[in-house]
């Protein structure tokens, strides 16, 4: 590698370690059980020197980032928020929004009212559901209200981290009724974070879920 | 909306005048272009790019109340305040025309004297003059054309008739229905048909409207029967309201229309261009000279060239050297080519900005040619140069 001080080189981690350069873990982003798919990163971050950023490729939905941060992953990349914008689906705090569906035709409220993005600042879910999968600037707004929730994500994962509160509030808002899934669970014991205040009693008693149905159904059993 | 003529040529019917509407930051020199939007904003530019285009040039947008039909009713725009609440897009002025020639279009056989009809997305429409003022009273454009039964320039002399008959009747129904609304511009038809041309003129003249829209053209008449219908037309108009036309696009239909007297278009063409992948590049030259015509590049000749064409796979020149849009400052030949083959809307996104900021330069240079005088002379200079070329086109292949 010529370029050293322009580029920096991410020595990829699929099955290997190289400890001369920072490192990219890959090879979980394909749906893989989360029950896996935590502890795999819980290991490599273990393994990994602490003094070098560790990029987990391919992750993902805002849950499964709260997790890998949790464990000591720091860099993410992902289509997950301009992918889903096909479907019409927004990124808010507590869930997913189907823009799509009938029921958005009237609502007359921005698609995050506490969002301070150009999209949620100027218009409102019906205009928005009337574009989504029909016309290009519907993916265009969307997409920027989905990143502009990403970002935001990030930005208060790491101020957080330094004040020690966040992931709380995020399970509290995403699992209103305390029912934490149990990988998630899990994997902040081994992170070492506190999440009892955001758990109902017995948290252990949830089943295996997987990320596809985030936020919705998921009182369905 | 006021609008004022601040000069007009003798020797043709074009003119420069001032148009100020709404809360537009400042008033719009005319002839100009409205730019055509889908569900009120452009079709790939997004919100907040609109100001990196001319303004106020840019400010002036047309918008077709059917495109809403599908998913959103008149009661929530009407709760949110009226288009412009909806659109995020307060400093622009709106005019409100049901056609719009790529998706919604007027089936000339499915009218009655009910109602217009168009072809739309939710299929085949019958639009009745008291449907559409409440659609308009919901959106409140700053202009509004009345409804008009448009016909192709193939139909009988009596649906022609007819079709004027009904769309005097629809504009009377559209003043009585909602008289204080946003400017009311009178739509006037007739189609090939110098006589019904002249007729429609007359009485819509008679009412108390804003401006007129001149409509029935772009459906099947030849550019060379034109000149003659809108002359007919501008006779009767009187000169200070401004004059309003759909379906002309090219640059010659352009000029032909400015020629005639028309002040502001609405037109598609970028939008077909942009979907085809061209990017305008004729000359803007005061003169109105077309020089160094070369076309040794595949599907351009040099008013526009085809960007998916693999010879600008490795061109890393912008696509006009000296075009200040953010598209020629920011992107090359290449990339665009490249986003093209793999099917990223920012293609579309950045060739809409390119060929929308060359056209409201052209209208740009025209208006200084009619303040010269010199209209005429750019106009005849445009056309010929570019038959020219074509002529050598056609010899050389």
């Amino acid at each position: 590698h010529r370029r050293p001080h322009d580029q920096n080189l991410f020595g990829i981690v699929q099955g290997g370690l190289d400890p001369k350069l920072s490192y990219a873990i890959g090879g979980l982003a394909g749906g893989e059980n989360k029950d896996s798919f935590w502890r795999v990163v819980a290991q490599c971050t273990a393994a990994l020197p602490e003094d070098k950023p560790r990029y987990v490729m391919g992750v993902g939905y805002p849950l499964d980032i709260v997790v890998c941060s949790a464990l000591g992953a720091d860099m993410y990349d992902c289509v997950y928020p301009t992918r889903t914008t096909y479907f019409g689906t927004a990124l808010i705090p507590e869930r997913v929004l189907k823009l799509k569906h009938r029921a958005m035709a009237d609502d007359t409220q921005p698609i995050d009212p506490t969002c301070p993005c150009m999209v949620c600042k100027n218009y409102i879910r019906t205009y928005i559901h009337c574009l989504v999968t029909k016309d290009a600037m519907g993916s265009q707004l969307l997409s920027c209200h989905n990143l502009y929730y990403m970002m935001r994500l990030s930005r208060n994962l790491h101020t957080s981290i330094v004040e020690g509160r966040f992931v709380c509030d995020f399970l509290q808002t995403m699992f209103p009724k305390g029912d934490v899934l149990e990988w998630v669970c899990n994997a902040m014991e081994v992170a070492g974070i506190d999440i009892s205040s955001c758990c109902a009693p017995f948290p252990s008693c949830q089943e295996n879920y997987s990320s596809d149905e985030i936020g919705t159904n998921r009182f369905d059993k | 909306m006021k609008f004022a003529v601040k000069k007009a040529l003798s020797s043709s019917g074009a003119r420069v005048g001032v148009l100020e509407v709404g809360s537009c930051p400042a008033p719009i020199e005319t002839p100009a272009l409205l730019l055509a939007t889908r569900k009120g904003l452009p079709h790939f530019i997004s919100p907040e790019l609109l100001p990196s285009l001319p303004s106020p040039d840019s400010n002036l947008l047309q918008v077709s109340p059917l495109h809403f039909l599908e998913g959103l009713s008149t009661t929530t725009i009407s709760k949110i305040g009226g288009l412009h609440q909806m659109l995020g897009l307060k400093q622009h002025g709106i005019a409100a025309v049901p056609r719009d020639s790529i998706q919604c279009l007027p089936e000339s056989k499915a009218a009655t004297r009910l109602g217009a009809s168009f072809e739309t997305p939710c299929g085949r429409l019958l639009i009745k003059p008291k449907d559409y003022i409440e659609m308009i009273s919901c959106m409140k454009p700053n202009i509004w054309a009345s409804l008009a039964d448009e016909v192709p320039a193939w139909v009988s002399e009596k649906r022609n008739k007819t079709s004027v008959d009904r769309t005097l009747r629809w504009l009377d129904d559209c003043i009585s229905l909602y008289p204080a609304a946003g400017s009311i511009f009178g739509a006037i038809v007739g189609g090939t048909s110098l006589e019904e041309r002249k007729r429609c003129a007359e009485e819509v003249a008679k009412r108390n409207v804003s401006g007129y829209w001149i409509g029935g053209f772009g459906l099947g008449e030849g550019i060379d029967e034109r000149p003659a219908l809108l002359r007919e037309v501008m006779d009767i108009l009187p000169d200070e309201k401004p004059r309003l036309t759909c379906g002309l696009g090219l640059p010659e239909e352009i000029l032909q229309g400015i020629a005639a007297g028309i002040d502001l278009f609405d037109s598609t063409y970028i939008y077909s261009l942009t979907l085809g992948g061209f990017a305008l590049t004729f000359s803007l030259d005061k003169s109105g000279e077309q020089h160094n015509l070369q076309s040794d590049q595949i599907g351009s000749d040099s008013t526009k060239i085809n960007l998916r064409a693999t010879a600008y796979r490795k061109d890393m020149s912008p696509i006009l050297e000296n075009c200040t849009c953010y598209t020629c400052q920011n992107h090359t030949k290449a990339y665009i080519n490249h986003l093209l083959n793999v099917h990223e809307m920012l293609a579309q996104t950045l060739l809409e900005i390119h060929n929308t900021h060359h056209y409201l330069r052209f209208f740009h240079v025209i208006r200084g040619a009619i303040q010269d005088g010199s209209f005429e002379e750019f106009r005849q200079a445009f056309l010929e140069s570019r038959r020219e070329h074509f002529k050598g086109e056609a010899i050389s292949t």
